[in-house]
């Protein structure tokens, strides 16, 4: 592995704290804390989302399921990436209209019930700790791999420092941090795979595929196993929809100014991811060729792995690889600092503020603080799987819970509380505890393995059924001031009403 | 033109008052967006959605390939992406002319007021 390595991940951990201890000098109230006064402009804003929403899962775990997998894992990125389209059909600029600037607030608006706000906070928790710990474990699967220092080192190293400079910094240091790791990580894959490609066409541009591995090259579904096609479109669903119920890709919709610029930031948004995910596939693929073992062992480290083993140890192999690393790095800092923010955000206002209008930044220093030690015993604890597996696990809670809720919050006059609550508890619930199962290693065979594996495609049908139909039976409940709300949320922006 | 301004100022209230033709008129922006978004989601649907059940459909697709790239690594791994973006593009414009024509039925808010 490159001598370079290590210098770089402690120079990239180095300039995060930095920026992120200069930003604290801006933050001075709580609402500087959690949306930076809003004054972020829409490029930087667009930069800081891509930032912080490509995780070890988009840098490391993408190629690592291509390289163990094959073309069917290719429907990650585009998922990760289709999601903020969605996002932009469905929700982006009502969303942002409605004043709301995390998921339990937007029940609050739309439906003025707190114990559904109570509801969205514990689901918002749930899937914030869900995401956080494969992105710290991905930190030590990278420190492992670089210096041979055990994993649990690196998911603590990563772990601090975020967990101190979001108590320290907020979101301000924050939106300037995740812009520069959006550019940062795709600088890291993007220079590094036109020298593998190069040294590729070198070598006479070996087969891919060396003959028995031939079926990698096709689609799973090919064969018409209806479970492969059922995770396949589970998946989907999952991804697709699940972006907008990530806590940490909604709060920064505040960030924008207006409706219009919350579209014109998420479609940048939506070009950005698209963008950086041209690139892990390559790896994988090209990790078929030169690290083919890996594919059984370890996957994830195909990307940290890879520019040492094609381009050996000379300067080229040593620097790439560094930045390679760097750039991992990169993810799992912007990554958890989102989502300690986010759940840092919901425990303040919601849990020890106990309801009062807002907390205060104690309060959220104490937060970040909670949210961020239970991740890292979580990540030290729970048996390791691919990070892209667990983090699609996430979104297909997310996709159970508040997908449903935005959606029909924002276009569907007839959602009341009762309604919202026992979809979320239904579907949300449902694809909570298959999760679980699936995280704790249990030896589910067969159809139940399947649909415990990859909920979505049940469990986003079931939380919009029992919403609707819970909805319909509750009509005496719909809050009166829901035409106003709808008026808020669709009237243009230039009309200020 | 002060009739036609009165009027905007008119139909101002009724959306903020949330009379019947306030009301009429923000429903018909909502179902317009609404329809707007719905249109373009199933535009995905067919474009990505049902590549999966045309691989096993159609193995002589999967199994294609163009320039030397199997046709699904070629679709999943690159052309999926300028393809979002085009969709998104569209419904961003598509959704702001919707509510320039909206603002225009109504009038901008009038600086004496």
């Amino acid at each position: 592995m490159s001598n370079l390595a290590l210098p770089a991940i402690v120079l990239v951990t180095l300039v995060t704290v930095t920026i992120g201890v200069y930003g604290v000098r801006f933050a001075r109230t709580t609402s500087d804390f959690l949306v930076a006064s809003r004054v972020v402009s829409p490029t930087w804003n667009a930069a800081a989302i891509g930032g912080e929403y490509l995780s070890a899962a988009s840098f490391l775990g993408v190629a690592g399921l291509v390289l163990a997998n094959g073309v069917d894992m290719l429907w990650y990125p585009v998922g990760f990436a289709a999601g903020y389209l969605a996002l932009l059909l469905f929700v982006a600029a009502p969303l942002r209209r409605s004043g709301a600037f995390t998921l339990p607030d937007f029940c609050e608006v739309r439906l003025g019930s707190r114990w559904l706000r109570r509801l969205a906070t514990g689901f918002v928790v749930f899937i914030g700790w869900l995401y956080l710990v494969p992105q710290l474990q991905g930190a030590g699967l990278t420190l492992e791999t670089i210096t041979g220092a055990p994993s649990w080192v690196g998911a603590v190293v990563v772990g601090t420092v975020v967990t101190g400079n979001v108590a320290l910094g907020g979101m301000r240091s924050i939106t300037f941090v995740q812009a520069f790791q959006y550019w940062l990580k795709l600088t890291a894959l993007a220079f590094p795979v036109v020298f593998l490609l190069m040294a590729w066409q070198g070598d006479g541009r070996p087969a891919i595929t060396d003959g028995v591995g031939e079926e990698w090259l096709l689609p799973h579904t090919g064969g018409g196993a209806p479970e492969a096609l059922f995770e396949t479109y589970s998946l989907i669903l999952a991804t697709f929809l699940g972006t907008m119920g990530l806590p940490h890709v909604l709060v920064r919709f505040y960030t924008n100014p207006d409706g219009a610029a919350a579209r014109r930031t998420t479609l940048v948004v939506l070009g950005l991811v698209g963008l950086f995910y041209l690139f892990p596939p390559l790896y994988g693929v090209l990790g078929r060729v030169y690290t083919p073992e890996l594919a059984e062992n370890d996957p994830d480290a195909v990307v940290l792995v890879l520019p040492g083993v094609v381009l050996g140890m000379g300067v080229l192999g040593q620097v790439l690889g560094a930045l390679v690393a760097a750039g991992a790095f990169a993810a799992f800092l912007s990554t958890s600092s989102g989502l300690l923010t986010s759940v840092a955000g919901v425990l303040s206002t919601d849990v020890l503020a106990r309801g009062s209008s807002s907390g205060t930044a104690r309060d959220f220093r104490i937060a970040s603080l909670i949210a961020g030690v239970v991740p890292m015993v979580l990540a030290l604890q729970v048996a390791e799987l691919e990070v892209s597996r667990v983090v699609g696990l996430a979104f297909a809670v997310a996709a159970s819970s508040f997908c449903p809720l935005l959606v029909l919050g924002i276009w569907w006059r007839g959602l009341t509380d009762v309604g919202a609550a026992a979809g979320i508890i239904a579907g949300g619930g449902a694809a909570a505890l298959a999760v679980l199962l699936t995280v704790l290693g249990l030896p589910l065979e067969g159809w139940v393995g399947v649909i415990t594996g990859h909920p979505a495609a049940w469990t986003v049908p079931l939380a919009f059924g029992v919403m609707v139909v819970v909805s319909l039976a509750t009509r005496h409940r719909l809050p009166p001031t829901v035409g106003k709300t709808m008026l808020r949320l669709h009237a243009p922006d230039s009309l200020h009403l | 033109m002060a009739e036609v301004a009165r009027r905007r100022r008119a139909t101002r209230q009724e959306l903020t008052e949330q009379t019947k033709v306030g009301d009429a008129l923000i429903r018909g922006l909502i179902r317009a967006q609404l329809a707007l978004a719905l249109r373009l989601a199933i535009v995905v649907l067919i474009g990505l959605g049902s590549l999966p059940l045309l691989f096993v459909l159609a193995p002589g697709v999967a199994s294609a390939r163009i320039g030397g790239i199997p046709l699904p690594w070629l679709l999943l791994g690159v052309v999926a992406y300028p393809f979002l973006f085009g969709i998104g593009w569209v419904h961003t414009r598509m959704s702001e002319r919707n509510e320039r024509e909206f603002a225009n039925l109504v009038g901008r808010p009038d600086r004496h007021e």
